[in-house]
């Protein structure tokens, strides 16, 4: 633990800087905008830091980090949370005698996601407390009352970031006064942690015990705050929205809730008596609308316009203003598109000729679905490529069936496309599948992060290695096939030609070293010292 | 000083936008303000668009500028302009490469081919942020530090230099 010091930091910064301060024996999770900087950061100022094969995983880990009494994080973005869900809603049941703090990083307006789903839904569904931080001071803050909140009632928390959070920078005082954890220990208590029923249905009384006595708690706590305006108008808000709603309405009362979950509604409904006109808001789904209205405070919502996207100043400023006139659209920038000597271009343009049926799946490949090429037809969560293609290849007609080729990047088949290989060989469609892994060695889209089939760990250094190959013939597939798509396309055009008309189960790597990271990942796989 | 000052830098991913955007809130927090900057990571190193949003003064509340508030619009690429003109507000200064290239440039790769300028295309972000720096009044040793901060050793001289020579540009075409 170090002194206390007045940084610069964004919010992911901030969180990994209160990790380490908070004395955090392991962080895990997997990669995702807006949330990869955390890990990385925490690893780069000497944490230990991992990254693990899928969000499930990250948090099974966790679980057992805080069973064994310590402090742990484990970070991922929104839609980690759905693979991780299951877990989640049970270790909210078991509790934890550590301090478990997951971090969710919601991106409400899709900078770069497949969808803008709203994370405190989780909170309330899975019973898990739920802390949102505003900027990077609170971001650090609401870490370590996360812990705190964690430890005092053995509970998961989460703290429910959003883009603008974890990617803003802003002022930093940072605590040298924060208590150690505890040495880690096994302490068994069997009742408390195997989830039969006879030990779950105890298991959920002591949950909502422990929600209604954080719920008292939070109606007092620190986060939740109030600034006096006038009493014209009262603005319910959280996160990041509390700012903008500052700045846009400089003189407007504000009841800014730091602590969602559980609700604080005695808190709130104090407030919405001192003002004429109260209204909520917030990004997203009408969350903390939904929870007032429940509770018998009458708030008014934002409009549905409103509900899309992320807020900012402009949006706000309309919401007060009742504005549902159409928004501004200026000339788009322009897009990202694939490197011009990227394999999964080349990949693209022979699925493309084909005039294959592609069920895509998610990372710098699925830009090969955009114009010109447009040689993808689904992306829809990772690894979902494998299914979707085995479910097209059972229900079209046979001549359609036979053009289905699922493609899916390495990471993305570490992360979730394991399983569905395991399908193929389980459930053959009778026209036998192709799967196509496009391996470039590495995770690209979210900046080069390492995997287990890099075989090296999130800071480069060699470990065990997970053979793709080996792995697919052992699950059973018999045609697997290694190649490299650009030094030999002609082949893979054939090779792909003859899988398809084959009607057998094949899996084709077609692996070649990400072209933008190539010289840093040669570097690292020189430097692991593994050849 | 309660005024904020609001700055957006635009350009291509690769061209160090993020970078000067750094450089800029560690001067302006060293200089004593609150700071706040915002930017959206994650697919930036495919040729997208990048833009960044820094906000200085004696408090700062949201951490993107406000649509049409932008006191400053720097531009390190020509073609990202007009999709960032609306940022700016009435009277607002844009920033852009013909400060260095004249109004008849075609690709800022011109640059690399002029032996007088010693701005190449590696460096140019600190150009502009050094024209940028001419309306700005932070001394010269907090930018200094800023620019030492956030790149490495080897680079301090060559962009020392290259944000001089840019701070100069701006000030004679005052
Ligand atoms: C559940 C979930 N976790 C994380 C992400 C973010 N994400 C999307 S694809 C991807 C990995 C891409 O890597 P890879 O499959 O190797 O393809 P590449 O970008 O290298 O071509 C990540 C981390 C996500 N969309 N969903």
């Amino acid at each position: 633990m170090g002194e206390a010091k007045r940084l610069l930091l964004m919010g992911n910064d901030a969180v990994a800087r209160a990790a380490l301060d908070a004395g955090v024996t392991l962080g895990t999770g997997y990669p995702g905008t807006p949330s990869t900087e955390i890990l990385e950061e925490f690893g780069r100022i000497g944490g230990r830091a991992q990254w693990a094969p899928n969000e499930k995983v990250a948090l099974e880990v966790g679980i057992g980090v805080a069973f064994a009494g310590s402090r742990v994080l484990v970070t991922m973005k929104h839609v980690g949370i759905n693979v991780a869900s299951d877990p989640l809603f049970t270790v909210a049941y078991t509790g934890v005698t550590g301090a478990l703090v997951i971090i969710s990083a919601d991106d409400p307006e899709m900078h770069s996601s497949q969808n803008e789903q709203d994370n405190r839904n989780y909170s309330r569904a899975a019973g898990v407390p739920t802390l949102e931080p505003c900027d990077a001071q609170e971001s650090y803050d609401m870490f370590l009352a996360a812990v705190e909140i964690s430890e005092r009632w053995g509970m998961p928390v989460i703290l429910r970031m959003t883009t603008r959070v974890c990617h803003s920078k802003g002022v930093v005082q940072t605590r040298a006064d924060i208590p150690a954890p505890q040495a880690p220990h096994f302490v068994r208590d069997i009742p408390a942690r195997l989830m039969v029923p006879g030990y779950a249905r105890p298991a959920h009384r002591r949950l909502r015990k422990k929600l209604a006595e954080i719920k008292a708690w939070n109606e007092t706590a620190p986060f939740n705050q109030c600034f006096d305006g006038g009493a014209e108008l009262g603005i319910i808000t959280s996160g990041v929205s509390f700012l903008h709603a500052r700045e846009a309405a400089p003189e407007a009362s504000i009841c800014k809730i730091g602590m969602c979950y559980p609700f604080p509604d005695e808190f709130i409904r104090a407030f919405s008596q001192k003002v004429k006109r109260c209204l909520v808001v917030e990004e997203g789904d009408p969350y903390l609308v939904e929870n007032c209205r429940m509770n018998g405070i009458a708030v008014e919502n934002k409009p549905e316009m409103f509900r899309f996207g992320e807020l900012n100043v402009a949006r706000v400023k309309r919401i007060l203003a009742g504005d549902t006139s159409t928004e501004p659209t200026f000339p788009p920038g322009n897009p990202p598109k694939l490197c011009a000597d990227c394999s999964h271009r080349t990949v693209s343009g022979v699925l493309a000729e084909k005039q294959c049926i592609v069920a895509g799946d998610i990372g710098c490949y699925t830009l090969g679905g955009l114009k010109p090429l447009e040689a993808m037809d689904s992306c829809v969560c990772m690894g979902a490529s494998i299914g979707v293609g085995l479910g097209l290849r059972h229900a079209l007609p046979k001549e359609e069936a036979k053009r289905v080729v699922s493609v899916i990047g390495d990471s993305t088949f570490v992360h979730s496309g394991i399983t569905g290989l395991v399908d193929m060989v389980y459930n053959p469609p009778p026209t036998g599948h192709v799967v196509i892994i496009v391996d470039n060695g590495t995770t690209a889209m979210t900046g080069l992060q390492e995997h287990p089939g890099t075989g090296r760990t999130m800071s480069h250094k060699a470990t065990g290695k997970l053979v793709f190959e080996d792995l697919a013939r052992a699950v059973g597939i018999a045609k697997v096939h290694v190649i490299d798509p650009v030094a030999q396309k002609e082949q893979f055009d054939a090779l792909l030609q003859a899988s398809l008309d084959s009607e057998e189960l094949v899996l084709i790597i077609a692996r070649r070293l990400c072209s933008l990271g190539a010289p840093k990942l040669e570097a690292y796989e020189k430097a692991s010292g593994r050849q | 000083m309660d005024k904020v000052t609001n700055v957006v830098f635009a350009g291509l991913g690769g061209q160090g936008v993020l970078k000067v955007a750094d450089i800029l809130s560690d001067a302006a927090f060293s200089a004593g303000f609150d700071v706040k900057q915002s930017e959206v990571h994650g697919m930036s190193q495919r040729g997208g668009s990048v833009n960044s949003d820094v906000r200085f003064g004696a408090r700062v509340w949201s951490p993107m500028v406000p649509l049409g508030e932008a006191d400053f619009l720097v531009v390190t690429e020509p073609t990202q302009v007009d999709n960032n003109r609306h940022c700016l507000k009435e009277g607002g200064l844009l920033i852009d490469p013909s400060l260095f290239l004249g109004d008849d440039y075609d690709d800022i790769e011109d640059l690399n081919d002029d032996d007088d300028c010693p701005i190449t295309l590696r460096n140019f972000n600190v150009a502009m942020l050094g024209a940028l720096s001419a309306h700005l009044q932070f001394e010269d040793a907090v930018w200094e530090a800023a620019i030492k901060a956030n790149l490495p050793a080897k680079a301090h001289a060559e962009n020392l230099a290259v944000f001089a020579f840019g701070r100069e540009k701006a000030q004679e075409q005052e």
